[in-house]
């Protein structure tokens, strides 16, 4: 009988929750047993109220267990889990759940499936099609699939990426760089995290066809310092894609050559900003650059530049495989194809839900959420990061759609959804919101700089009932002068959620 | 006579004398390591950062002089990066480092009380080391783990899910033995 195959995901948050121990108690109990496995450690399916998730290929298909903890191990090998046996932790196969089933995965399509270091693992789950598309292509018809597509920047921004890549491809140089953003420093957010660490090699292929439409031959991923597994992932993964011919000179025997390397940041917020991003990636300060010149124009180094966030570049690879119609065909308005939603803070099952643009707020928070862990009313959002307005519940049926927020007021950024109880204080959720932008700022512009201390400090008198409505008029004119008068998102955004709070939560600041 | 006022000398790139003390021997190999691994890497002033940090736990203020001059940069700019990024420490830390997120989705499960708790019982504030010398707190804005909080970073890469006030005090427990 050939060795039963046992996934165990490597995934942050999965092993934060006990995975590397019950990975090693299977290991152990096998030898035990005398039962010969095959440990494969995967990226995680996204449903973290199931991790440590243990899936094992069954005769019938993949049946999962969770969540699994190492004390639960001995009596896994008991109902014979190899087979698929049942057991009071059995969930079946992870497909047929309600939760995962009518996901459109399309990024995601092979996250928490293979073997994320593997490229036989990767191109037998449709990996690679995509770029041996792309490879023979002239790079304006590869720039014009991702344009027609509709794929706009998932780092937030929401820029149009083909615009973006046909700027870069227009421009002559000796040298065009590709940069992959993953800083992903906004608080709620983490499927560039969960991307690099499950499914790594679909960046590298995103990237690398970003570099064979422009003509960039060199790539760098500029990755946070605080995803240690994901840096570990990522150079594994682009080892062996070297070893197989996927990177480097003349990749597959053609004309597109490729080279890429990981960067560490340092826990700089600012340096998820690209401008900061690349001063940084230069050996300097991450401090916010003057636009223009674009980054397209003069980038890294001063050459034609490519930059976009991890998940844009993961969404290329199923553009090219299947086409900018198939990719089109999901989502509503301008917000075209999927996104990778993370569902974070007080929620029941948090995770990652890869949907159609077109899915409303109280979708997500109740039947994907399953409403608070907690037990008490949802009172607040906060979507798209720390610069993201907070929510409330009369705006819980907006649909995601990056239109239908910005009409409202706020942002949906890289798709990260915080959801508070009624146990929240917003004054004291504005006030972080200044206090985060005074520790994060690069210092550049003076409004972010100087603004965000003085904001904190005006909170704190409001909150004292120091001259209340002085200091409220003071607070409004100075969001105001954040909003319009920074240099960057940082300071241009941080208003957001402290006027949103103010706004919807007025009674907060008595 | 009344003594000269001393000038701290200003250094730029491949002049010397400078004002930091020496750097110890071995402290100057690692730092020297740092530098030839990584000096033919465009922008490289980041990757010998950390490797200097991931070798010395921290970068040595004595060595600013050393990168600056084998980079052709002004210590300047050098101190300039290190003190711009969070991640650098100037200083050595304790033992273990302990780090508590602070952003809004672990705020949103209690991280605002665990944080106070971590500070009472330690005795310390944020970027302070127990006066044992076992024990750093650092504040982080996002460990990525936002499903799960509040989440707790121990050393390099053990990171915590679901951290209670008693799970806490149990993580500074073992990290102190193992320390």
């Amino acid at each position: 009988m050939s060795a039963v195959k046992v996934f165990v995901s490597r995934d942050t948050t999965a092993l934060a929750l006990g995975a590397e121990t019950t990975a090693r108690a299977i290991g152990d109990e096998a030898k035990k047993r005398g039962i010969e496995i095959e440990l494969v450690r995967n990226g995680s399916r996204g449903m973290f109220w199931l991790e440590p998730l243990v899936e094992v290929v069954a005769p019938t298909g993949r049946i999962a267990y969770g969540p699994v903890k190492a004390m639960d191990v001995a009596s896994l090998f008991d109902a014979n889990f190899g087979q698929g046996g049942m057991h009071a932790l059995r969930i079946g196969a992870v497909e047929d759940q309600p939760w995962f089933k009518n996901q459109n995965r399309l990024c995601f399509a092979r996250v928490g499936i293979t073997d994320p270091h593997s490229v036989d693992d990767y191109i037998a789950h449709g990996g690679y099609a995509g770029l041996r598309n792309a490879l023979p292509m002239v790079g304006a018809d590869i720039v014009k699939a991702v344009t027609d597509a509709g794929l706009r920047g998932r780092g937030g921004a929401a820029f149009p990426t083909g615009i973006k890549w046909n700027t870069v491809l227009g421009v002559q140089a000796d040298q065009k760089y590709v940069v992959c953003n993953a800083d992903e420093g906004d608080s709620g957010t983490f499927s560039d995290r969960m991307l690099m660490e499950g499914d790594p090699l679909c960046l590298v292929e995103g990237m690398t066809i970003a570099g064979a439409a422009v003509g960039a031959t060199q790539g760098y991923i500029y990755l946070r310092s605080e995803y240690p597994h994901a840096y570990r992932a990522l150079n594994a993964a682009i080892a062996n894609a070297y070893a197989a011919g996927w990177l480097g000179q003349n990749i597959r025997g053609s004309e597109v050559s490729f080279d890429l390397e990981v960067r560490l940041g340092a826990g700089a917020y600012i340096c998820g900003e690209e401008t900061s991003l690349l001063d940084s990636l230069e050996g300097k300060r991450g401090q916010v650059r003057f636009k223009p010149p674009l980054p397209a124009i003069k980038g890294l180094f001063g050459k034609p530049t490519v930059i976009n966030n991890v998940i844009s570049f993961a969404s290329v690879p199923i553009i090219l495989e299947k086409g900018a119609e198939f990719y089109r065909d999901y989502g509503v308005g301008r917000s075209r194809g999927t996104l990778p939603i993370q569902l974070a803070g007080n929620l029941k099952r948090t995770g990652l839900v890869e949907k159609a643009f077109g899915v409303t707020l109280r979708e997500l928070l109740y039947d994907y959420g399953g409403g608070s862990l907690s037990g008490r009313p949802i009172r607040s959002v906060q979507v798209g990061g720390p610069l993201g307005a907070y929510m409330p519940d009369s705006q819980f049926d907006t649909v995601l759609d990056y239109e239908a927020f910005a009409a409202i007021g706020a942002m949906l950024g890289h798709g990260g959804i915080v959801a508070f109880d009624d146990t929240v204080d917003m004054l004291e959720q504005a006030r972080y919101a200044m206090e985060f932008c005074a520790v994060e700022s690069c210092g550049k512009c003076t409004p972010c700089r100087i603004g965000s201390t003085r904001g904190v400090e005006v909170i704190d008198r409001i909150r004292a009932n120091i001259e209340r409505e002085k200091n409220l008029a003071t607070l409004d004119d100075l969001c105001n002068t954040m909003r319009f008068g920074s240099l960057c998102a940082l300071g241009g955004l941080t208003p957001d959620p402290v006027v949103s709070a103010l706004k919807y939560f007025a009674e907060d600041f008595v | 006579m009344k003594p000269a006022k001393k000038i701290d000398a200003v250094v730029t790139a491949g002049s010397s004398p400078h004002r930091d003390p020496p750097l110890p021997a071995a402290m100057r190999d690692a730092v020297m390591h740092a530098i030839e691994a990584n000096r033919t890497k465009p922008g490289a002033l980041l990757p010998i950062l950390h490797a200097v940090q991931d070798a010395l736990r921290y970068v040595p203020s004595e060595s600013l002089a050393l990168i600056a001059r084998e980079l052709n940069l002004t210590r300047a700019e050098v101190h300039g990066v290190v003190t711009f990024y969070h991640h650098f420490r100037s200083t050595p830390p304790g033992r273990v480092v302990v780090q508590i997120c602070r952003a809004e989705a672990c705020q949103a499960l209690g991280a605002r009380a665990l944080e106070a708790h971590a500070k009472q019982t330690l005795g310390i504030d944020f970027h302070e080391t127990t006066s044992d010398g076992a024990v750093t707190l650092e504040p982080v804005y996002c460990l990525g783990n936002c499903g799960c909080g509040p989440s707790v970073l121990v050393g390099h890469d053990e990171l915590h899910a679901r951290v209670t006030p008693a799970v806490f005090d149990e993580l500074v427990k073992t990290a102190r033995v193992a320390a």
